[in-house]
């Protein structure tokens, strides 16, 4: 088929996933948040507040779009756009699955193998912060600018032991290609334990996994790293002067980040889109098993709902949960359908990480911020990077 | 089409080259400087050198100019007022310039009068193992050399800071 329209095809699906679940993102983490502090959550539009995105959408839309007078206003609208688009750039590289052969087509589950992928990631990652130090500076407001000053200082401080820790698992794999590295950790060691990079012999990257994890909640502004937009000393941080849509393209800047970096820790060590055991033991069969538990959770939990609507409607949840299943029961469907779920799976895991995380640790101070990122981060990577090198130049694969 | 978007990122470089000395305010002249990096960026990546195109943009997009516009923005430097220039420069500066310019173009084009021309695509040795290789064979000393230089410079640097603060 065309290059191009092939391409248009996969960019449509990847885009409207990526929107769907940019939308959902923000209900799941207000949920989730609310469970952790014994509340209920948005739950008024819709059956369990599942149309409270659009209705948050709809509100920023419709706003007023308000411009301070006292703005540099070039470099002001300038930055809204320039967070988007950065964010949502990244995931061109991120592969989903291997390459599938659909009604006669071969093509792989990626938008883009860059024989430089990683590199693209971290360039794109390195200049998202003009996006932020730009908006504080140009709202010409004292919170604003603190905002912009800090997150430049604290993303260009973590962007090394980010960089640093991605670099191991690159010396393990051989490969700066996102492809190439999902595919060097094929197979499994000791029979069961899957090659991922961080269980990789001979030199398992569970140290660099942590020092990537730690410097992506500091890359994308989370908890316990949102010095930028620390409420109660910052009003709002970086992002005070701004309203309605150029407000919501932070909102989804932020989240947009929060996917790129939990795709490519998935990638680089969790090995992507490869199942946790290998394929002879039956992994395929293991989301169909997963999908069907639910479902027989959802039907065994409507017979004693305390709620006379819930009995209704989740019989019906129950069945469709049987009915994707089904889809998943059908051994032609594997190879298109089962390496998404585990990426999806395990990225999905990281993102409820990340959200579990901000409903349990308190924020940093900005000196100890910059403390463990010089003090402890940095040379945390630089000995794991070399523990690394050294280990593979060892024990040749 | 490796013409065409030669010629536009050539033209974007050159237009934000004379944009960072024309602007009065230090942080566009920052962003147009950020605009170069970026066209040369792309002019790498057309000649088929991918790597050095992403270590372009990360180490001088990404990194340097954040500190350069972190630095404007913490001494919140403000419009520059236009200067008086005195009479010479207003009346020798435009042809001085241009015979500058004229003098180069033609000096170009007599020490590389022989040279093969430039063909897309035609390099693809430009890849981070090549690079990789070369810079820890031929050219490792160097590279070392200019790492220790680096290592003297911050040094010297944090040497300097500390005098103030003591």
């Amino acid at each position: 088929m065309n290059f191009f329209v092939l391409s248009l095809l996969k960019a449509a699906v990847v885009i409207s996933v990526l929107m769907v679940s940019l939308l959902y993102l923000q209900w799941v983490e207000r949920k989730v948040i609310a469970h952790i502090q014994l509340r209920m959550g948005p739950y008024r539009v819709g059956p369990h507040g599942l149309l409270q995105p659009f209705a948050d959408v709809l509100k920023l839309v419709t706003k007023e779009g308000f411009i301070p007078s006292h703005v540099n206003l070039f470099f002001y609208l300038l930055a809204p756009f320039l967070a988007v688009s950065l964010a949502l750039i990244s995931i061109v590289v991120v592969p989903f699955g291997p390459e599938i052969e659909l009604f006669g087509v071969r093509t792989s589950m990626q938008l883009t193998d860059l024989n430089i992928g990683i590199l693209f990631v971290l360039a794109i990652s390195s200049l998202s912060v003009y996006a932020v130090t730009f908006a504080g500076w140009a709202s010409n407001n004292k919170y604003s600018l603190l905002g912009g000053l800090r997150s430049a200082a604290q993303m260009i401080s973590y962007e090394l032991p980010l960089a640093l820790s991605l670099a191991a698992p690159l010396v393990a794999a051989g490969s700066l290609s996102l492809r190439e590295i999902v595919l060097a950790q094929q197979g499994a060691s000791l029979g069961v334990l899957p090659n991922w990079m961080i269980f990789q012999l001979p030199a398992p990257q569970l140290v660099g996994f942590l020092v990537f994890l730690i410097a992506a909640f500091a890359e994308t502004n989370r908890i316990p790293f949102d010095l930028p937009e620390a409420e109660n000393e910052l009003v709002a941080g970086f992002h005070t002067e701004y309203s309605s849509l150029k407000f919501a393209s932070f909102f989804m800047a932020e989240y947009a980040n929060m996917i790129t970096m939990t795709a490519i820790t998935t990638t680089v060590f969790l090995g992507g889109w490869l199942p946790p055991f290998p394929e002879q033991y039956g992994s395929n069969w293991v989301p169909a098993a997963v999908f069907a538990l639910l479902g027989a959770v959802a039907v065994y939990y409507a017979r004693q709902a305390p709620r006379p609507k819930d009995r209704f409607t989740l019989p019906w949840v129950g069945l469709a949960l049987f009915l994707v299943a089904g889809i998943f029961l059908i051994p032609a469907a594997h190879p298109l359908l089962v390496p998404p779920f585990w990426f999806l799976a395990k990225a999905g895991f990281l993102m409820f990480l990340f959200i579990w995380v901000r409903g349990t640790l308190p924020r940093f101070r900005y000196d100890q911020l910059m403390q463990f990122a010089w003090k402890f981060m940095f040379p945390v990577a630089l000995a794991n990077l070399f523990a690394t090198a050294l280990l593979v130049a060892l024990f040749p694969r | 089409m490796d013409a065409i978007l030669f010629l536009v990122f050539a033209a974007i470089a050159v237009v934000c080259g004379v944009s960072v000395v024309v602007q009065r305010h230090p942080i566009t002249s920052a962003i147009s400087l950020i605009g170069v990096m970026g066209a040369l960026a792309v002019l790498y990546l057309l000649l088929g050198a991918e790597f050095l195109a992403a270590v372009q943009v990360v180490v001088y997009a990404g990194a340097i100019m954040v500190l350069f516009i972190f630095v404007i923005m913490l001494l919140n430097a403000g419009v520059e007022a236009p200067g008086g220039r005195s009479w010479p420069v207003r009346l020798l500066g435009l042809p001085l310039l241009v015979v500058l310019v004229g003098l180069l173009s033609f000096l170009i084009r007599r020490v590389f009068a022989g040279g093969e021309e430039v063909r897309f695509g035609a390099f693809t040795q430009g890849g981070p193992r090549e690079i990789g290789r070369l810079l820890f064979t031929d050219y490792l000393l160097p590279f070392e050399v200019t790492s220790v230089l680096i290592l003297i410079a911050i040094l010297g640097a944090v040497v300097l800071a500390r005098k103030e603060i003591d």
